[in-house]
């Protein structure tokens, strides 16, 4: 074995938004909810809207250093939740804690570039920011009955003594996985992958159907 | 429902979302090269089987995809404690 040392690491970091003559296509593409928002039922229990291409990051780091700590919040604006299961927020930018050492940030779909090139800049030592972007997309349903359907979905257990507004797990949901956070006392918010987004889309529909599932736009 | 505590996450989650990677503590040899043959055998092939206090790795594979050790009893299926990777265990047989 060789001795390990720190060496500066020269990293590229590639804008992965393509120019205008792409259109950009979130996972819920094909569903239209544009569509369905329009023709659709205007009221009931549930409501679910996607908040389609965002920017998403996840950041690796050491939640001990608190040298990148601070680079991180000097990026961010706000400060990373290292409290287990727990989210910060400002204005547009979201950080979810998903284990001891990584956290999941979302940003406007236009920022992710300059937010992973700031991390590059701000940063030092063995640190490491992804843009998953691509990977993944938010569904958020909101609405008296949503928690019904977070209850029929997953097994963890969403009371508000132990499931309050800005508490984020991954879990099973659906017989796929989810990264549920409570975004208001009614309204939680999904982060899920983009190869589960048609299946999630169908069962949601369903599961929400006896509440009455209004699309927003 | 069967609940397991995640030392990382800090709280009780449910089953299904763990997965066991077996027996705990198996350190590899620092020089696989000098190990005879039964040595090597040994930590590749040979685990224990009790009935009763076994120590355990888990993974929260559906939360926070850490691992973790647990002290379980086979027989019952309960879990005497769980603690972190590098720690001892407190209940042994
Ligand atoms: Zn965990």
């Amino acid at each position: 074995m060789s001795d390990v040392k720190t060496e500066a690491v020269t990293v590229s970091v590639i804008n992965q938004l393509p120019d205008a003559s792409i259109q950009g296509q979130s996972p819920l593409f094909h569903a239209d909810l544009a569509t369905i928002a329009k023709s659709g039922p205007k009221t009931g229990g549930v409501t679910l809207k996607e908040e389609a291409l965002l920017g998403h990051l996840t950041l690796r780091m050491n939640p001990e250093n608190a040298d990148q700590l601070k680079a991180a919040e000097k990026v961010l604006g706000v400060a990373l939740p290292t409290q287990p299961l727990t989210s910060a927020s400002k204005g547009d930018v979201v950080v979810r804690w998903i284990s001891p050492d990584e956290w999941l940030i979302t940003v406007p779909g236009l920022k992710a570039f300059e937010v992973e090139t700031a991390f590059q800049k701000e940063m030092k030592g063995h640190f490491q920011v992804v843009n998953v972007s691509g990977g993944q997309t938010i569904v958020k349903l909101s609405g008296k009955y949503a928690q019904y359907v977070i209850k029929k979905s997953s097994p963890i257990d969403i009371h508000p003594s132990e499931f309050p507004v800005g508490k984020v797990v991954t879990s099973v949901f659906a017989k796929s996985s989810a990264i549920i956070r409570r975004s208001g006392e009614n309204e939680f918010e999904l982060v899920i992958r983009r190869s589960f987004s048609d299946y999630l889309w169908l069962w949601l529909q369903d599961a929400s159907r006896e509440y009455g599932l209004v699309i927003e736009a | 429902m069967f609940l397991i505590y995640c030392p990382h996450c800090g709280e009780y989650r449910e089953e299904e979302e763990f997965q066991n990677r077996g027996q705990a503590h198996i350190a590899r040899p620092l020089d696989p090269d000098s190990c005879t043959d039964e040595e090597w055998g040994n930590y590749m092939f040979f685990r224990k089987n009790p009935k009763g206090l076994h120590h355990e790795l888990w993974v929260h594979a559906a939360g926070c995809r850490k691992f973790f050790n647990v002290t379980r009893n086979t027989a019952t299926y309960e879990i005497k404690e769980v603690y972190k990777i590098g720690e001892q265990p407190k209940v042994v047989a």
